[in-house]
């Protein structure tokens, strides 16, 4: 990464009479069609905000840009709940097949045999690792798919006429999008706390219980990276009340192959292709958030439906009468299906276990290892994450002292010795939660400079703080003015301004 | 191919630092009966020959078919610079830009992206994408009845394009958003029924798509100020491509555009990923969803961009969201950034007139088999269409013939039989369009 910004924006680039672009020769009969049109249907101005540049002014302001960003390739990134794993690059290769991006949508079943052969051997390989039934892989991303999962429980409930099921359990250890995702559905939000220990209280949850409960959304291992010991016991009261269990597959990657969430109990779930099957998060997306159901739900997944004719062993799109509806125009974000079917393939049935258990390794190698340092809330053996509150008090982080040492600038000088952050507080359970997530893909050399520098930092916030409050100094810029962001609230170029 | 790097002296080393002495010690809290005591039923591991000779396989399984057919995909050029630069890992392998200070790249085609966009769409601001054209509209949708507070009521056009249609009839039914179609008159929106729905009242929204799925160009005269004397908000749908040459969104006074921008430099990816836009009028942005990027200065007093006004995002508002959206499409923002750049305003309107002529020359040759007729004579369309099919065999026959020549021949439009919806663009020839309509 540049440690000095590449800054234009592509506007301060253009010059007047550039052309980036060539089209054939425009030799149709009407070769003006839209000057034809009544004035009133078309364009009276603007577009002044278009570039007018040639082709190496273009390539050379995004190669440079690029320049500014951090990424997977470029350096270790332990962004607990995010799953930062290796993007292998035959994945790129095959999504880019002309085979796949050349497909038209509305091509008759008959001409995408292949595209509806991959999605089909892709939902039964997540169905076999989810312990599911059936999956739909048309929600374009986790958020999606939680929302998805959701219409599922609602339509279940629905369906056998029970109208009066309108709540939905969140544990106070979620992710914010999973009391947003039962709010877009129509539910209303109930929390269940959190013991000491950082695991539902099943105390709690038993008064919460009753005939106006339609599920429960959960994460196993939970935020903190803790396996909830009791989810048989929660299951079990949770579908006793009348109730569903959703799991949100945020954290699945320590699970894979090792501890099914159709074998805890759960009823509906989501998976992030993105995280735990290795495709890329695209500074933003596109991800993929495929849902799967136990037996008994199949019916109520979104359409279209890929299914294989047993009678003419064809692959068919088809919708299901009692289906939610569609999420999605057409079978979800294809070509990043493409790429979690190849990394499924290449780990193969011996591997995704080893994924999981290494992940788990590295997580806990990290956590041993820098516990001196940084405040270990949850004491135990965690799953593929963990959260430090902070840093110990003896370096610096106390959160009595308001001069303390923050989380925030920890983070941010790591960025100084070239690691991205971890994610930094949530959950929101404590007050300088500080969540790390190495995944598999990291060797042990690297997870050791990472502990090295983590540890310097501790020592540094002893003797030299002046460097983690104003860190960063080696980026491409410092800390940004948060506040003028919001105040001048300014989010299309202007050329006057600038 | 595993891509884990541990040798087994890498894990003896490490576990020892954890004080355990088997990786499945490290599940030992796990309990037993809920293990997975046997091998996942997938197939063993593959080299990555063997992974490419599979995944190649399925997708040469799939004919290759020269699309005289959009209905929100369309088969417009992709400059060669956009694979190009989007395949760059600084780009594709980073996560939400939340640590800006490393994340300049991407926030910076974002700031790009959203300037163009509202650009495009004579809009004051665009956030930074949405999933794809059906869920863009469902989230305009959620954010009228959001803005209205107590009205809950949206009236949709039928002329809509069914897919998006179905996302929002989803999203309003499980939301308890009372969701009124507004019938078609010869292909376009029956404004005599928005008046008078507007009249009955409790309308917070109204919707309307531009050009609407059978290709149309529909006259919205009057149809902001009708909406805005009843306090609703106007949501204009349209494919991103034409706005370069159609009356904008802004220009006829709505409050709300959106819909796909796959048009702009995205293949067709058999159907995604593809590209939502949502853009708004100012006074709209603390309702509007999804992430979006700010210009401000760093500690140095240096331009720089952030993700801004996260108060209004799902991880803060928790329960209190009215959308759920984190993650959308983020480097297709990319695609169309560069997209953008290259074509210009110049490039941008060129695509459309040849598209069109291309449509022209499409139709007529059509209509020439004798075998077609029109089924909306002398409504104004850019580079889609829908026709009659009168001929003696079935439609069906004829469709087989074109796909196997190579040839998508259009979609079929939901209750009107043997009605086509085509499509051209600047892509296609007249040799190919000759021998299309050779084949009727």
């Amino acid at each position: 990464m540049n440690q000095t910004l590449y800054s234009p924006l592509i506007f301060e680039l253009s010059h007047p009479g550039r052309k980036g672009y060539s089209l054939p020769e425009n030799k149709w009969k009407v070769a003006h069609a839209t000057e034809e049109l009544p004035e009133t249907l078309r364009r009276q101005g603007g577009l002044d905000t278009l570039p007018e540049a040639d082709e190496l002014t273009v390539a050379r302001h995004y190669t440079n840009m690029s320049g500014n960003n951090f990424g997977i390739d470029t350096g270790f990134y332990p962004l607990g709940s995010c799953t930062m794993k290796y993007n292998p690059k035959i994945n790129e290769e095959l999504a880019a097949l002309p085979g796949f991006t050349e497909l038209h949508p509305d091509a008759d079943d008959a001409d995408v045999q292949g595209a509806l052969e991959l999605y089909d051997t892709l939902q039964s390989a997540l169905a076999e690792i989810g312990g599911m039934s059936r999956f739909t892989l048309n929600p374009y991303a986790g958020a999606h798919g939680e929302l998805t999962g959701l219409m599922v429980i609602s339509s279940y409930h629905r369906h056998r006429g029970d109208a009066k099921r309108t709540k939905i359990i969140v544990p106070d250890s979620a992710h914010g999008t999973n009391p947003a995702s039962a709010a877009v559905c129509g539910f209303q939000v109930v929390q269940v706390s959190s013991t000491p220990e950082g695991t539902v209280d099943v105390e709690a949850l038993k008064p919460l219980l009753g005939d106006d409960i339609a599920g429960m959304m959960m994460t196993n291992p939970n935020t903190l990276g803790i396996f909830e010991t009791r989810i048989p016991e929660i299951a079990k009261l949770v579908h006793d009340c009348g109730g569903l269990m959703y799991y949100d597959g945020a954290n699945l990657n320590p699970m894979l192959g090792v501890c099914r969430p159709g074998d805890m109990g759960f009823d509906v779930m989501h998976i992030n292709l993105h995280k735990t099957f290795s495709t890329p998060h695209g500074g933003g997306g596109p991800g993929s958030g495929p849902v799967g159901v136990r037996s008994g739900l199949e019916a109520f997944l979104p359409g279209p439906v890929v299914e294989k004719d047993p009678a003419t062993g064809l692959y068919r799109r088809t919708s299901k009468p009692d289906s939610l509806g569609s999420v999605s125009s057409n079978l979800g974000n294809f070509g990043i299906l493409v790429r979690a079917l190849a990394w499924i393939l290449a780990m193969g049935r011996e591997n995704l276990p080893l994924a999981a258990k290494i992940s788990v390794l590295n997580a806990n190698y990290v956590k041993e290892n820098l516990r001196d340092y940084y405040a270990l809330p949850i004491e135990g053996i965690c799953k593929h994450e963990f959260v430090f509150d902070g840093m110990r008090a003896e370096y610096g982080g106390s959160h009595s002292d308001a001069s303390h040492i923050t989380t925030l600038e920890v983070a941010k000088r790591l960025l100084d010795y070239g690691f991205h952050a971890p994610t930094i507080y949530f959950p929101l359970l404590f007050h300088e939660s500080m969540m790390i997530e190495p995944t598999e893909s990291e060797s042990k050399e690297t997870l050791d400079k990472f502990i090295d520098v983590l540890k310097k930092i501790a020592l540094e916030a002893r003797e030299t703080p002046h460097l983690l409050r104003t860190a960063p100094q080696s980026t491409p810029v410092r800390r940004l003015d948060d506040v003028k962001a919001v105040k001048d609230a300014r989010f299309t170029y202007t050329p006057e301004v600038n | 191919m595993k891509y884990i790097p541990h040798t087994p002296d890498d894990i003896r080393a490490m576990l020892d630092v954890i004080g355990v002495s088997s990786l499945e010690d490290l599940y030992a809290e796990v309990p037993e009966e809920l293990k997975l005591h046997r091998e996942l039923d997938i197939p063993q591991s593959k080299s990555e020959i063997e992974v490419r000779r599979i995944i190649r396989a399925m997708a040469d399984k799939n004919r290759k078919l020269v699309p005289f057919a959009g209905a929100g995909v369309y088969d417009h050029y992709v400059p060669s610079m956009i694979p190009y630069i989007t395949s760059r890992s600084e780009f594709s392998t980073s996560y939400t830009p939340y640590q800006a200070e490393i994340s300049q790249g991407t926030l910076q085609y974002i700031f790009e992206y959203q300037t163009m966009m509202a650009d495009l769409t004579g809009m004051d601001i665009s956030n930074a994408s949405m999933y794809d054209g059906s869920t863009a509209t469902a989230e305009a949708m959620l954010m009228c009845v959001a803005a209205a507070k107590k009205r809950n009521k949206v009236l949709i056009s039928a002329t809509f394009n069914p897919r998006v249609l179905n996302v929002v009839r989803t999203y309003a039914k499980f939301h308890g958003v009372e969701l009124v179609e507004i019938p078609a008159a010869d292909g376009v929106t029956d404004r005599e029924a928005i008046t008078r729905e507007l009249a009955a009242g409790d309308v917070a929204g109204v919707m309307v798509a531009q050009p609407n799925h059978y290709g149309i160009i529909e006259d919205f005269t009057g149809l902001a100020d009708e909406v805005h004397a009843a306090k609703a908000l106007l949501v204009i749908n349209s494919i991103a491509s034409t706005l370069a040459v159609l009356r904008s969104p802004g220009e006829w006074g709505a409050d709300i555009a959106c819909g796909d921008a796959q048009s702009l430099g995205i293949p067709m990816n058999f159907g995604g990923p593809h590209i939502g836009y949502l853009c708004v009028k100012s006074a709209l942005v603390r309702k509007m969803p999804g992430r979006l990027v700010g210009e401000t200065v760093d500690a140095d007093g240096k331009r720089a961009f952030v993700l801004t006004m996260q108060a209004r995002e799902q991880h803060i508002r928790r329960e209190k969201a009215t959308s759920n959206i984190c993650t959308a499409q983020g480097i297709m923002c990319l695609y169309v950034a560069i997209y953008l750049s290259i074509m210009g305003r110049q490039g941008l309107v060129e695509v459309n007139e040849q598209s069109a002529g291309a449509a022209r020359a499409l139709r007529e040759a059509l209509l020439a088999t004798g075998k077609f007729e029109e089924v909306f004579p002398g409504k104004p369309f850019l580079n889609e269409f829908a026709l009659r099919y009168v001929g003696s065999e079935s439609l069906e026959t004829l469709r087989r013939r074109w796909a196997e020549s190579g040839w998508l021949g259009g979609v079929t439009l939901d209750g009107m039989p043997n009605c086509l919806l085509f499509a051209a663009t600047e892509q296609r020839t007249q040799e190919e369009i000759d021998a299309f309509a050779a084949l009727v």
